[in-house]
Parts: structure tokens; C-alpha cells; sequence
């Protein structure tokens, strides 16, 4: 929340006056809350405007650079990132911003704006872009004709509504009446390089734009909203990652569990890599060397053929091993493919886009390359993957709690099909074959929209079946560490009780202290029907809206095809039946808890 | 308390033990049970419910086989609960037994029945979302497991004899007015498991007081020459006396007990003393005032010293006697006399004299499970869809398909062999050996027992075999702690888990159980037990009397001193 923030966050209020705002905060509703933000906001300007976004945007409307990024793991951010730093080493002005974090009624005093947005599920936009793009689609959008913009869209083409929230934003801005400065770019899971040249290219294009309207007095700057912590100093980074050690390796599903989940805990001894509850870890690994031997012997290339990979040059079976993709399927590599071996069946499969991802859906590239063998050069196969890229899980640690380590909840992706065992890649990197000792490269991916609310007395509610107890686990660590006097209200579910109650006896010694205030768990298969989270959620329906309404903070971690959306309904339904409003309402009441940014999601 | 007067002489005097409290705040047994069984969170029973489901016929387990996996997993233990019905007598019908088969297949981690030195069954492995659904269904069978276990009388033993029918057919009947008699009067077993509603009145327990008894007790209906239920390792006994075939009365035989607790000298096995004969009229009296008795003398300050033998030790025999004299207002007769010959099952086929068949199937380790080539429990299942009497599950483990007529004789007969139910192969020696359950389900074994038993067993055959006393047999019985479930004190040879691998052994016990051993070997490997079994046999093998046995033997040859009385004897 915005208010409590502040408090950690270089802020112009005394300490004094942030207990006062806090004290205040806490008495009111989301809508309330939602209705003093604008109050707040409209006075500001009205004295004047103290506000640094309003600062630079009335003392400079024309030479500011405003850039909005909505990412679910980093990438988006990490591109906006860089654009912003090229635009301030060219001294313009330049406003980077969460989407989360924007002031919709903002827009339409812009003039220049650039978004980078990746897509989430199936073509909606990702969880921090949702509240503006609601906004831009709806009747209070207002006409752009003075807005210039470019957007820049990340995506995965295996999926069916590829780049699809870029599209989106492009074709409204420009309903709008705004004008687009730089042709849209859809990029595909290896967007880096073809990123950076979008970037570049559209820094020439504003080239003459600023030179034209010149930056202001107060010199250049990037302008930090404050809800965003500046990115840790680190000299580690996704580009430049950090070779950890692993400590532990511990199954932590029973052995008759239909699940094999690991507690991992990595060392960052070492490193100048710092974390907070609520951010990720990104984690390279190497393929399965027997993975490797069976594609290479399946498209008949010895390993030690040498290939170019960028400006490396290195043995195929290195190149496969260390950095390209072999355990998610692409449709690039698929024509590559099929182009390569010549084969007429599976650009026949290529073209048709439907059948394509239907087929890809479990399928390894060790699957496509069994099911169509064919003859192509060992630089061919090279040409046809696409990089590695790291794999992002949420952090289970607390560093008050675990000081230099960091712990991941690992659920390992291992199933049989297509007549063989298959085997996730980071997964079964961290859980099979890297040993305790070993290195592995990793870096610290921060989330700002996974927070525990900064006044320690905050409920909160934490819905986390799975793996995404992992990041709840993090907050209990801090919590206690912190001594937080919040109540906490934990829901978790999973297949079977005996089985699959991730960290159940730290759960309950923290429920036996008081730290956990409520724990309510569903286990899906220990009787007929079938008990998810929404219908423990529901069951407590009255005590959740009594903590909502009390102020508590709601967080998701997990599966976001079907848990989130299914706990979203239990929420409607909820503040429906225990609060006494209409759907609308109870959607506008869950807006304002988003927008007041009680309501966070980490989803995957 | 106690409606009768109070000597306090005999009354052990310092702070109460921690269980008196939990018992006397208990509301009756019920404590918080209700509310645990609504806790998701684990699935084990909180505080002193861990305590109070005993006194419900459950016992808290857990599987220890892989207790520090789960640990490492950070999971719970996987709590879950045994529970031991009461079958006084150990009479079941095919019908009941059918169901029992269904639910241990389907409801129970182990998918097994265990048949219990307790002459009942035990389900083994019930997760707590399973509890409430299985005593609803036992009740719907016409069984319960009320005050199998904890501070109570428990499971009422009788002798298992199918010849003598009509003489059985009375003492079973005594067992079942003795079990009803001595239950608890609180409606909590109905009330949490059964749904009752609760009624407000006040409660009160007349013969077991409102902080039940010091101990468990035991009580047995046996029926001489057979020793079947083991008369020295209960509290309270009742030997049937019979004139031309029908029941009379019985010796009252109290203070036998085989528990002990290691390193406490203060501890000890012991004999039952004999009271003296009854009327079968008093029979009822008798039990409870034994039991009243016990349950104001005996020792509520250190439970180690509480069980009913003890109180006779402390006060003295001549006392206890006086005490349940004057409760009951009937002094007791001089006891009749009786003799024991024969304490193991006869294995086979008997005719009883009402002309019906008696097949006594050996169950080893009374497990009843579908081993590999060995589809004891299928078989069982399918004798009960076509069986027309009763089963008897018998104090050694075993199960005797009771009842048969001859026109049906070759038909179960046919089943038991077609299932491996009937082994000709097995020998005296595996016939008259037992064990308690021990690991993996129960939490206080040291060592294996029932595991260990069947090669243990094969082990000591050839030993025989090599002294050429093939045909022969030891009474052998290997229990995984001092508490005494598989009564290895009154074994010939009784092995008392130590530690993983470890035991003592304890030799001189008589064939008929009225002597208990003594300590030969402390802490020790099987391999150390092999050598010196070895060398015994071979000198019993050698140097026996006619028909003389191991028991006897070694005492005679000096190997160990014969444990008189306990108290003095078992320790010196």
C-alpha cells in the first residue's frame, strides 16, 4: 500500500505524520481508502503539486519520457529498465513505472509514452498491468491526440494469444487518437538481443523529439515512484548471474505421494545478492547429459561437433547441455526443424497453429525429434533451439530468518509420455542431478507486486496451495523475525494430507506459537468430492470479509489457470453474500483492494 | 470417592501422577476428542486426548519404520490409530467377520487383521478421517472398543476349549456378564463416535470412580486343564469350577501381571494368588469388588507401581482378601482344587461332545494378512461366506473355526488347505512360539518382535533338529518391551526387546505358565542367544529327565534359580 510504503522508502513525511497516516489508513475501508487517495491527490495539485511525478510533468510536459511496463517475471521490467537508462545517459527525463503503479488519469497529460507488457495465460495482461489496461479499455479513457507512444510486446509463441496484451494496447492507444512513434515488436521467449535493438531504434526515433523540447530545469533524472524500491546493488544479475552453492536437497512429499516437491536451499555466501520476501530467484541449469547423448543420437551428430552459438564456439553437446532449450517445446523449432531435416509432415503440422500447440503441449524436443527423425548438420540443430532461459521460483526464506541462503519450493515436472520418462529441466537439474556442494547459477528476481504490507500490524491473508506456499513461507520467516504482531491466516491445499502438507510441521509450530493466527487446509482427494482452497475460502467466508474489512492484505501464489481465477470467484462471491453488495460492487471493492495493492497475486 | 471405608494404611501416599489429573478433568473420558477429530492440521489426537482414546480401545501409532524420513520431509510422524475391539471370550461370527475383512482392506493403512494375545482383533493403520466411520460401523456389526485399553478392566478373556461345549458355552457367558459389568457407565463412547446426543445428567462411575482405576486390569474365565489364557499374566482370574459338567463356581486368582520397567528393581513379572472359591452366585460382587479394591489401594502417585500386584505386595495378600470379603459380604470358600496341563492351542481338528468340529487354524503371529503364496485373509473370507458356526480367536494368536457340522467338515477343511490356512509343515515349536506387534505401529517397542519371530523360529528348529529333539518344542516368546503384550515371562525362553537387535533373555519358565523366568543373558545380539541356546539344548538334549521340559530342565541343572516369589526372587 502506497501509505505504508513511505515508510521504508525515502519519504518526505516525518515519522510522526506516517504513524498519523497509518493510524488513519487503518481505520478505513478499500473504498474509502480509494476515495481519500484521490482526495489527497486532487488537493496536491491544487497547492500547487508536491508530487514528484506531477513536478516533472508540469514543470517539463513535453521532454518526459514516460515508460510502463507490465511484467509477471521480470522480463518486461528488465527491458523497460534498460530503456530508461539509455534515454538518461541521452539526459532526457525519464518517468519508469510499475503499471501497477500508475495513475491512469495521468494519461492524459502525456506526450510521450512507451509500454513493454508481456501477456499472461491465455491473452489476458499480466497481474501488475491489469488495473490500467481495465482503465484504458473502458468509457473513462480519454482521447490522445497529444500522446505519442510505442509498445513493445514479450511473449512465448507456443501460446495461443502470443504478445496479445501488447496488441491490445497498441490498437486502443491508437483508438484513442494517439499516434504510434515506433512499430510495435512482438518478441518471442529469446527476446534480448532483438530487445535491445527495438530500444535503440526507438531512441533514435525520439531523438529529434527531445532535442526539440528540451529537459527540465531540474537536469535529468529518472524519477522513482515511491512504492518502488530502487533495484538492489548488486553485481549479480540475470545477464550476470551468481554460481551458488547448494546446500540441501530434501524431499518434501511422502513417499507415497503422487508429487515430488523439494525444499531447496542454496548458499549466496559469497555474493552481494539480497533478497525480500515476495521476490523470485532465477535459476540456470543444465540439461540432463543423457537427454543430450539420446537427441544427438537420434539425429545421428556426434557430440564432439564443433558449432558456432553467437560468438562461441563450442561442441554440440556443450551447446545443448549448457545453454540451449531442450525441455520446453517451441513452434520455432519446429519449422527450423522442419526445414532442416526436409521433412514435409511436420511443416505440414507447423502450418497448422492449432494442431501445432496441441501437439507441443507435453511433448520435449526430444519427442518431436523421435516422432519426425531426420538428417540435419549438428550446426542446423544449433540453429533450430533457442536459448535457455532460467526459470523463475518464488522465494521461501526470509533472509531475517536464513540470513545468506535462500530456499525454493520445488515442484519437480516428471511424468511419462510418449513411451519415456520425462524430466523437467531446472527441476530435475536441482532435484536429480546437481549434488549438495555443486554450484548453480543464480540471481535474484524482485517483485514489488508480492509485498508484505510495511505496518507490521496488518492482517494478512495468504492463499497458497502447492508450491505457492513457498513465498507465504517467506513471509511467516520475516513475520516472526520481524515480530510482527499482524495476524496471519494461512490457506493451503494439496492432493493428500498424509502425503503432500508442505512444511506441516513448521505450519504447526508456528500456529502452536500464535505466529499463524488461522491455518485452513484443503486436500482435494482424501474424500470423494473434491475440497480446493475457494471452498475453504468460502466456507470461512464471514471471518475473511470481517479481516478484509478490517484491512488485511490478500495474496495468491500459485497455479493461475484455474486456482487463482477459482479463489478470485470464491472472493466475489464472498464479499457478495457477507458484505451485502451487488456483483459490481463486490468487482469494485476487489479494484480498490488491488489498487490500494491489498490484493497481490504470484501466479504462474 | 470411595463409598466404602478407607484404611489409609494402604494407601500410597505422595503427589498423584499427571494421568489421575487428566482422568479426573477429563469430563468423563471425553476431554477435547470432539474437537480433535475436527483438526485438520494433524493426525494425531492433542494433549490428554492422546491419553483419553485409549480408554476408547485406541491407541495413538505411527509409522516408525519411517518416522526420520518424514521428519527430513518435515512432515508429522504419520499418526494414526490401532484400535483393539472387545470381544469378551473372543467369539465372532462370520457375518462380523466379513465386515471386519472389508474395512481392514479398505480403511486401514496395513489392509490387515491382527488377531491379538488379547483374544480379540485389532485394526491397525485407521487415519483420523477413518475413525469416526469405523466405530459407526463396528456399532452397526454389534462391536465396540469400549475400555480396551487404558486405566480400566479391559477385553475379558475366556478359554477358548471348544470340546467341552457346554462348559464353555457357561464360562463364555460369565466372560461377557463380567466385560458388561465392569464397563464404564459415561455415554462418552456414544456420544463421540456413535452421535448419541449428550443428555445432562450426572455421571458417575459406582465401581470404576470418577478417576477410573489406578491401572489397566485384566481379567480372564478359564476353564482347567487349559492355561490358554495365560491365568498369571491378569490382574483378576476366574478358574471355572465344574461338577459333572456344568459350572459351579470359581477360584478367584488376582495379582498376576508381567510388566516391568528396566533398571527399576521396584518393578517386577508376578504370579496371581489365589483368593479362594466362589459360589457362581457372588461371581459378579466378586469382580467388582476386586476391582474396587484395587481401585482405592492402588497406587495413584507412581504408575509404575499401580497395576493390582503390587497393591497386593504392599498391603499383603491376607488384606486384599479381607477388603473385597467385607464389600462383598461373603468370605471366601477354600479353593477348590484344579490343575493346568496345557497352555498352547491343539492345532487341527477336535470333536466336541456335542458332536460338532472344532478346526483350530495356527495363524503365526495371529496376522492375517494375504502373504505371497499365503492368501490367509482371502481364505479366512472365504471359510466365513459358507461357515455356519462362530469363530474363536484364541488368547495364542490363533483363530478356531468353531462349530462345524460334520456335513460341512470336508468343505472347510478343503478352504483352509486351498488358502495355506492348514500347514502340515509347521512344527511344534513354530506352533508354541509368539510375539507381541512391536514395530513398526507400536510406539513403545525396542526392539522387533514380530518380524523377527518367524526366523527367530526357524533358528531354534534347528537347533532341535540338530539335538535331535526335532518333535520337540520350547516355549519361545519374544515381546519388543518389558511391558509384556507377547508374555515372554512366562515363556521357557522369553526374549524382552532392549534396543534394535538387542535383548534379554530370560529363561525357566514352565510349559503350563505358572513360573516366571529369569534374567539369563542382559543386552545382548541374536547371535549371542544362538550360542547360548546352542549349548542349553544341547545339554537339555543329553541330560533330561523323561518327558522333562527346557523349563524344568534348566532350573534343575542350576542355569538359572527359580523365581519363587517375585518381589524377593526375580531381581536377586
Amino acid at each position: 500500500m502506497l501509505l505504508s510504503s513511505l515508510v521504508a522508502q525515502a519519504s518526505p513525511l516525518s515519522e510522526q505524520q506516517v504513524q498519523q497516516l497509518q493510524g488513519l489508513v487503518s481505520q478505513l475501508n478499500p473504498i474509502q481508502q480509494a476515495w481519500v487517495s484521490g482526495y489527497l491527490a486532487a488537493s496536491a495539485q491544487l497547492a500547487g503539486g508536491a508530487l514528484p511525478q506531477q513536478a516533472a510533468a508540469s514543470a517539463a510536459p513535453a521532454a518526459t519520457l514516460t515508460i510502463l511496463y507490465g511484467s509477471q517475471t521480470g522480463n518486461a521490467r528488465h527491458v523497460a529498465e534498460q530503456l530508461a537508462a539509455q534515454a538518461k545517459a541521452k539526459q532526457w527525463a525519464v518517468n519508469l513505472l510499475d503499471m501497477a503503479d500508475y495513475k491512469a488519469n495521468q494519461l492524459k497529460t502525456e506526450h510521450f509514452l512507451t509500454i513493454v507488457t508481456s501477456t499472461y495465460g491465455e491473452g489476458e495482461p499480466p497481474e501488475n498491468a491489469e488495473a490500467f489496461y481495465k482503465f484504458l479499455f473502458s468509457k473513462k479513457a480519454p482521447q490522445l491526440p497529444e500522446l505519442k507512444y510505442a509498445v513493445l510486446g514479450l511473449g512465448d509463441t507456443s501460446y495461443e494469444f502470443f504478445c496479445k496484451t501488447a496488441q491490445d494496447f497498441d490498437q486502443r492507444l491508437a483508438e484513442l487518437g494517439a499516434t504510434p512513434l515506433h512499430g510495435r515488436q512482438d518478441l518471442d521467449v529469446d527476446y534480448e538481443s532483438a530487445a535491445s535493438s527495438w530500444n535503440q531504434a526507438l531512441i533514435e526515433v525520439l531523438e529529434p523529439e527531445f532535442k526539440a523540447s528540451p529537459a527540465p530545469a531540474a537536469g535529468a533524472q529518472v524519477i522513482a515512484w515511491p512504492g518502488q524500491t530502487a533495484a538492489a546493488a548488486s553485481s549479480y544479475s540475470k545477464q550476470k548471474p551468481f554460481a551458488a552453492e547448494l546446500y540441501a536437497n530434501q524431499k518434501i512429499t511422502g513417499r507415497d505421494s503422487s508429487k515430488d516437491v523439494r525444499h531447496i536451499e542454496i548458499s549466496l555466501a559469497g555474493s552481494d545478492l539480497s533478497y525480500q520476501p515476495g521476490d523470485a530467484l532465477g535459476v540456470y541449469f543444465h540439461n540432463d547429459p543423457a537427454l543430450v547423448r539420446e537427441i544427438l543420437f537420434s539425429a545421428a551428430i556426434a557430440s564432439s561437433t564443433p558449432v558456432r552459438l553467437g560468438e562461441q564456439r563450442l561442441s554440440v553437446a556443450e551447446a545443448l547441455t549448457e545453454q540451449l532449450e531442450l525441455t520446453q517445446s517451441y513452434p520455432a523449432f519446429v519449422e527450423k526443424y522442419a526445414a532442416a531435416t526436409a521433412s514435409a509432415a511436420l511443416q505440414a503440422l507447423a502450418d497448422d497453429k492449432a494442431a501445432l500447440r496441441d501437439y507441443l503441449a507435453d511433448r520435449q524436443i526430444i519427442d518431436i525429434i523421435r516422432d519426425y527423425p531426420g538428417v540435419l548438420s549438428a550446426q542446423q540443430l544449433v540453429d533450430a533451439l533457442r536459448k535457455q532461459q532460467p526459470r523463475l521460483y518464488s522465494i521461501a526464506s526470509s533472509q531475517a530468518e536464513v540470513d545468506e541462503e535462500v530456499h525454493l519450493t520445488v515442484g519437480v515436472v516428471r511424468y511419462d509420455a510418449f513411451g519415456s520418462p520425462h524430466l523437467g529441466g531446472a527441476s530435475g537439474f536441482l532435484a536429480e542431478r546437481l549434488a549438495e556442494g555443486d554450484t548453480v547459477r543464480v540471481f535474484v528476481e524482485k517483485n514489488d507486486n508480492f509485498r508484505l504490507p510495511v505496518n507490521d500490524d496488518t492482517p494478512i491473508i495468504m492463499v497458497g496451495p502447492g508450491t505457492g506456499i513457498a513465498p507465504f513461507r517467506a513471509f511467516l520467516q520475516e513475520r516472526e523475525q520481524r515480530g510482527a504482531s499482524g495476524d496471519n491466516w494461512l490457506f493451503f491445499g494439496n492432493p493428500h494430507f498424509t502425503q503432500d502438507f508442505l512444511y506441516q510441521v513448521e505450519l504447526q509450530r508456528y500456529l502452536k506459537q500464535g505466529l499463524l493466527t488461522r491455518l485452513d487446509v484443503a486436500f482435494s482427494r482424501d474424500q470423494a468430492e473434491k475440497i480446493y482452497v475457494q471452498h475453504k475460502l468460502q466456507k470461512q467466508g464471514a471471518e475473511v470479509f470481517a479481516w478484509l474489512e478490517r484491512g488485511a492484505h490478500l495474496y495468491i501464489c500459485g497455479d493461475g489457470n484455474r486456482m487463482a481465477k477459482d479463489v478470485h470467484q470464491a472472493l466475489l462471491a464472498i464479499i457478495q453474500q457477507h458484505g451485502g453488495k451487488s456483483p459490481e460492487q463486490a468487482e469494485q471493492y476487489l479494484d480498490a483492494l488491488k489498487q490500494a495493492k491489498r490484493y497481490q497475486k504470484d501466479v504462474y | 470417592m470411595s463409598q466404602y471405608p478407607i484404611n489409609p494404611a494402604f494407601v500410597a501416599q505422595g503427589k498423584l501422577s499427571d494421568n489421575e489429573r487428566l482422568k479426573t478433568e477429563s469430563d468423563h473420558l471425553r476431554g477435547t476428542i470432539t474437537a480433535d477429530l475436527q483438526d485438520e492440521i494433524t493426525g494425531g489426537f492433542n494433549g490428554d486426548n492422546f491419553m483419553l482414546i485409549r480408554f476408547h480401545g485406541m491407541y495413538q501409532q505411527d509409522d516408525r519404520d519411517i518416522r526420520a524420513e518424514r521428519a527430513a520431509q518435515k512432515l508429522e510422524p504419520l499418526h494414526n490409530v490401532m484400535l483393539r475391539a472387545r470381544m469378551p471370550g473372543g467369539i465372532i461370527t462370520p457375518e462380523q467377520w466379513l465386515a471386519i475383512d472389508r474395512f481392514a482392506a479398505e480403511k486401514t493403512m496395513y489392509g490387515s487383521i491382527r488377531l491379538t494375545t488379547r483374544q480379540t482383533f485389532q485394526f491397525h493403520g485407521v487415519l483420523k478421517p477413518n475413525i469416526k466411520p469405523m466405530h459407526q460401523f463396528l456399532h452397526t456389526i454389534g462391536i465396540d472398543s469400549i475400555a480396551t485399553a487404558g486405566d480400566v478392566n479391559r477385553n475379558v478373556l475366556c478359554t477358548s476349549n471348544p470340546v467341552q461345549s457346554e462348559l464353555h458355552q457357561q464360562a463364555y457367558q460369565w466372560a461377557v456378564k463380567i466385560s458388561e459389568h465392569l464397563l464404564p457407565k459415561t455415554r462418552a463412547y456414544a456420544e463421540i463416535w456413535l452421535d448419541d446426543e449428550k443428555v445432562e445428567t450426572t455421571e458417575q462411575e459406582p465401581i470404576l470412580g470418577d478417576s477410573y482405576l489406578p491401572r489397566k486390569f485384566k481379567t480372564t474365565v478359564v476353564i482347567p486343564p487349559d492355561n490358554d489364557i495365560d491365568v498369571h499374566a491378569n490382574d483378576l482370574n476366574f478358574v471355572a469350577i465344574a461338577e459333572n459338567g456344568q459350572l459351579v463356581g470359581f477360584n478367584v486368582l488376582v495379582g498376576g501381571g508381567l510388566a516391568m520397567t528396566f533398571g527399576d528393581t521396584s518393578t517386577y513379572p508376578r504370579r496371581a494368588d489365589e483368593l479362594g472359591f466362589i459360589p457362581l452366585e457372588h461371581t459378579l460382587q466378586v469382580a467388582e469388588h476386586v476391582v474396587t479394591v484395587q481401585r482405592d489401594y492402588g497406587d495413584r502417585v507412581n504408575r509404575k507401581n499401580a497395576k493390582t500386584k503390587y497393591t497386593i505386595d504392599r498391603i499383603g495378600l491376607d488384606n486384599f482378601r479381607r477388603e473385597v470379603e467385607q464389600r462383598v459380604g461373603v468370605p471366601f470358600e477354600p479353593v477348590r482344587p484344579y490343575t493346568f496341563t496345557n497352555r498352547g492351542d491343539r492345532i487341527g481338528w477336535v470333536e466336541g461332545i456335542d458332536g460338532k468340529h472344532h478346526l483350530t487354524l495356527f495363524i503365526e503371529n495371529g496376522r492375517v494378512l494375504d502373504f505371497p503364496g499365503r492368501p490367509l485373509k482371502t481364505g479366512l473370507a472365504e471359510i466365513a461366506k459358507v461357515h455356519s458356526g462362530d469363530f474363536r480367536m484364541t488368547a495364542n494368536q490363533n483363530l478356531i473355526v468353531a462349530g462345524v457340522p460334520s456335513e460341512q467338515k470336508a468343505q472347510i477343511e478343503q478352504l483352509a488347505r486351498k488358502f495355506s490356512l492348514i500347514d502340515d509343515g509347521h512344527s511344534e515349536q513354530r506352533k508354541n512360539s509368539m510375539a507381541c506387534v512391536s514395530f513398526p505401529t507400536c510406539p513403545l517397542a525396542m526392539a522387533e518382535a514380530e518380524r523377527y519371530l518367524p526366523e527367530l523360529v526357524t533358528r531354534v528348529e534347528g537347533l532341535l533338529q540338530k539335538h535331535q529333539l526335532a518333535d520337540e518344542h520350547i516355549v519361545l516368546r519374544v515381546t519388543g518391551c518389558p511391558n509384556g503384550c507377547g508374555r515372554a515371562m512366562l515363556a521357557e525362553a522369553g526374549l524382552v526387546g532392549r534396543a534394535p537387535g538387542k535383548y534379554n533373555l530370560y529363561l525357566g519358565g514352565d510349559r503350563v505358565g505358572s513360573r516366571v523366568p529369569k534374567l539369563y543373558l542382559d543386552n545382548v545380539a541374536e547371535a549371542e542367544i544362538l550360542v547360548a541356546l546352542d549349548q542349553l539344548i544341547g545339554r537339555w538334549a543329553k541330560e533330561r529327565l523323561a518327558d522333562e521340559c527346557f523349563g524344568d530342565f534348566v532350573i534343575r541343572a542350576g542355569v538359572v534359580a527359580e523365581v519363587k516369589v517375585s518381589k524377593t526372587d526375580f531381581h536377586a
